[in-house]
């Protein structure tokens, strides 16, 4: 499932938890803790679209929805209600539940391509609210976060501290993750995935199994919404576009559907070169667009497979 | 006695075309019945009907005396309906002894759990095994479904739709595409299932289908033509025009 | 009373400009099982390539005519180049149209730049007309009737011609379709180009109305999309009555409850969601 087999697996993981606690110390300036930080945080949210596209195998273009509908939640709740960072937190992701609730049972409606098209036309329905409704979002101007949470008393405004803030909830997330793909959950998933007629006939109520995946994919992306609006401080109708739902499911497909490690991969490359492209260039749209091609044409099951088969092919 | 699959008026149109016509049929516990019928004759619609796949339009199914339609597929597995289908859909990707765990999963409530390690159920896996074994397949438990003959898969679907201890089971051409040595094989374990599961099989293979089955309903344009024990069957004038012609 | 006219004709246009985008979207869709989500796309790059002939100096309908042929030229390229190299796999091609939305929006941005850019509506029809003491916008209505030719002729081609009874056929049964020895890929083909031909020259003739901007396809596409939800896939008399519905209550809701639009667009399409997967008239989108 990792892509690693016996004691090799439990080595690299070891070392890699190594590295990422160490990273601070390792990287020359605060510029790439930053970064690493708002890896995590896409990682966090392709992790969550996994669960859809990887393990039920459902298609979506609108999960810029929970990103975005959890930080403007989170960021509204505090800014304009009031509320304190622990209230406003456990609310956003009961109201992004509820919300993914709802926008399951309507995109489950129809499956396919009819399932892909109802998210988009939802996330964008979002994304326009968003926009318009000016009196309470702020429209193009977004929502400003007046400060990021203290857990415990721990201040978050530093790059390192908020780095292992979002390493911890990253480590939470991976793990949950990996606990589903494991369990029997996970395997009736798949199966409704691969084969969603035998699977009712074998007892499995296959309805409830996607929208409860769907639920399941749209709370973490309330989580990944928090962590967004917690480290940018901000949030603007950005978050919830088209081009964001199509981001974050490049990175899952990239680094291969249906594993764990392969969200994350896809989530480190994609931010990396979109990081570094922004930095020279506009033209990270073209390059974006470009990779859909190129990843869909020639690796569709992703990198970390792709590269697999093609060192089988050509290797020793 | 109770009908273990009591079927009344069944019917079903697609468009204009009449699929299922009136269909009215009787199966006692523990018997073994063979529906058979020239190609479109509405067999495996019928079985898509009382599987719950496709939606009458009128009539009635009663599994040991309650009403099926208006249940959801899986509804009535955990009634005691099992099926297998004449097109297979395993689980390609998966071993042998995944498909079965599945199956075996599928009526229990282990099915929800989201933390624990499935692949730690000693019991479900072992009874999984077994299963296998009872087919024959136990020494390639652990191999892809891909990589195995489509005679090991037919087995294979057998095992999973017995694990699920139906009432009735429904065959739809368990036979089909089968070597000579295969269709030993498969026949010997038809044979072997015991009485207190009930069995309606659609089959084209008709010298093994006639030594198994006990009574037959024969099909035509979605219409019971004939039905009674096979020996009344086979003599039946009406049987010969329905695969002659007319 | 002068409000309601301007608010009516409005809607009416809009409807008209929606139903030339998404007849096409929808007849992609009905027969090649594929959302094109380069639509939007097409619509705006016809829109941009309508300002640049504009500024040559050609007649607006030569230019609104000369915009659906280069976008459906680039809809034959991509349709041959790349979508046929995905054939059978739909949700790989909706994707992949995905990442040609955003090459081309995004290589506009750098020909035309990010300034919205206006067009001027042929000379004849500037001037408003009056009647009964109302001033109608000319425009709107030419464009209102442009768009009834555009569906009588599209419904001409559909129902009269071989091509339409193809069309139907394999919008109807694909398997059947090719059983019976119609050359399938060749009316994939046809069909994407007479849609993306329909998206570009509607572009041009929603000039006037819209302007050419950053955007204006992430605008439109999503009112594709309910339309069809609305009115079902591969129906032509459902795009037409989708657009209409979904043109009036965007532009009397940008008007009444500008704050509230998208809620008004909203509803509707929940319900017939809940109620009707399958749209008005449509076949369902699983």
């Amino acid at each position: 499932m990792t892509g690693l087999e016996g004691v090799g697996r439990w080595f690299w993981l070891a070392a890699a938890a190594v590295a990422l606690i160490a990273l601070p110390w390792l990287m020359p300036n605060d510029f790439y803790v930053n970064l690493a930080s708002q890896i995590l945080v896409y990682a966090v949210w392709a992790l969550s679209l996994n669960l859809l596209v990887g393990f039920a195998g459902m298609q979506s273009l609108g999960h810029a929805a929970y990103l975005g509908g959890g930080a403007y939640v989170c960021a509204w709740l505090i800014a304009n209600a009031g509320l304190g960072h622990a209230a406003a937190a456990l609310l956003t992701v009961l109201i992004i539940g509820a919300m993914a609730g709802l926008f399951g049972v309507l995109a489950l409606r129809a499956s396919g391509l009819g399932f892909l098209m109802i998210t988009l036309a939802l996330g964008q329905i979002l994304w326009g609210v968003a926009y318009r409704w000016v009196d309470f979002t702020g429209g193009d101007n977004g929502i400003r976060l007046p400060s990021r949470p203290a857990p415990f008393g721990l201040a978050l405004n530093q790059p390192a501290p908020f780095y292992y803030f979002a390493l911890a909830v990253f480590a939470v997330v991976l793990l949950v993750m990996w606990r589903i793909a494991q369990s029997p959950y996970g395997a009736a998933l798949r199966g409704t995935r691969d084969q969603p007629r035998r699977m009712s006939a074998l007892g499995y109520n296959v309805w409830l199994i996607r929208w409860s995946a769907f639920v399941l994919a749209g709370f973490w992306g309330g989580v990944a919404g928090l962590l967004y609006v917690y480290y940018n401080k901000f949030v603007s109708p950005q978050a919830l576009s088209l081009q964001q739902s199509a981001e974050v499911l490049i990175m899952t497909i990239l680094g291969g559907v249906g594993s764990i490690i392969g969200p994350v991969v896809g989530a480190v490359i994609i931010t990396l070169v979109k990081t570094v492209v922004s930095s020279y260039v506009d033209r990270w749209n073209t390059l974006l667009g470009v990779l859909f091609l190129v990843v869909i044409v020639f690796m569709p099951e992703g990198v970390v497979p792709g590269l697999r088969r093609l060192r089988r092919r050509f290797g020793p | 006695m109770i009908a273990a699959l009591e079927i009344a008026g069944l019917s079903k149109r697609f468009g204009g075309l009449p699929a299922t016509q009136d269909v009215a049929m009787r199966v006692m516990p523990g018997e073994r019945r063979l529906i058979i019928g020239p190609n479109g004759a509405g067999k495996t619609t019928l079985f898509n009907l009382v599987g719950g796949e496709l939606r009458a339009d009128a009539g009635s199914v009663r599994l040991f005396g309650t009403e099926l339609l208006g249940l959801s597929t899986q509804r009535r597995a955990h009634l005691g309906l099992a099926r297998t289908y004449q097109i297979l859909t395993l689980f390609p990707r998966e071993t042998l002894l995944h498909n079965v765990v599945l199956a075996l999963m599928g009526l229990r409530r282990l099915r929800w759990q989201p933390w624990i390690r499935l692949a730690g159920q000693r019991a479900l896996h072992e009874a999984a095994q077994a299963a296998l074994a009872r087919v024959g397949l136990a020494d390639r438990a652990a191999r892809i479904v891909s990589e195995t003959s489509y005679g090991e898969r037919r087995r294979l679907e057998l095992a999973m739709a017995l694990v699920q201890q139906p009432r009735v089971l429904l065959l739809d051409e368990p036979l089909a595409g089968l070597s000579a040595e295969e269709r030993g094989a498969v026949q010997a374990l038809l044979s072997a299932i015991p009485r207190d599961i009930t069995i309606v099989m659609i089959e084209h293979d008709m010298d093994v289908a006639l030594a198994f089955a006990e009574q037959i309903t024969v099909l035509h344009y979605g219409q019971v033509i004939v039905e009674g024990t096979r020996a009344a069957v086979v003599a039946d004038p009406r049987t010969k025009e329905v695969y002659l012609g007319g | 009373m002068q409000f309601w006219v301007i608010q009516t004709l409005n809607s009416l246009a809009l409807g008209g400009l929606l139903f030339l985008l998404s007849s096409g979207f929808s007849l992609i869709f009905g027969l090649m099982r594929m959302a094109n989500l380069a639509h939007g796309v097409f619509f705006m790059l016809g829109a941009y390539l309508g300002v640049t002939l504009l500024q040559a100096g050609v007649n607006f309908w030569l230019a609104a005519l000369g915009g659906g042929l280069l976008v459906a030229l680039l809809g034959g390229l991509l349709e041959r180049c790349v979508l046929r190299a995905l054939a059978g796999n739909e949700q790989g091609q909706v994707l992949v149209t995905l990442g040609v939305s955003f090459i081309v929006a995004d290589l506009c941005l750098v020909v035309w730049g990010g300034d919205p850019i206006p067009l001027s509506p042929p000379a004849g029809l500037r001037a408003p007309l009056f009647f009964m003491g109302l001033a109608f916008p000319t425009y709107r209505l030419a464009v209102l009737f442009v768009a009834i030719a555009a569906a009588v002729l599209l419904y001409v081609v559909m129902e009269r011609t071989r091509i339409g009874a193809m069309i139907r056929a394999g919008v109807d049964d694909m398997a059947m379709a090719r059983i019976v020895g119609i050359r399938v890929s060749l009316l994939f083909t046809t069909v994407f180009c007479l849609g993306a031909a329909l998206a570009g020259a509607g572009g041009v003739i929603g000039g006037p109305m819209l302007s050419a901007y950053p955007g204006l396809d992430s605008d439109m596409l999503p009112l594709a999309l309910v339309v069809v939800i609305l009115g079902g896939v591969g129906s032509l008399v459902g795009s037409f009555v989708g657009s209409f519905i979904v043109g009036g209550l965007y532009s009397f809701g940008t008007a009444l409850f500008p704050d509230l639009a998208y809620f008004v667009l909203f509803l509707p399409m929940l319900l017939v969601l809940v109620l009707r997967p399958r749209g008005l008239f449509g076949r369902t989108l699983a």
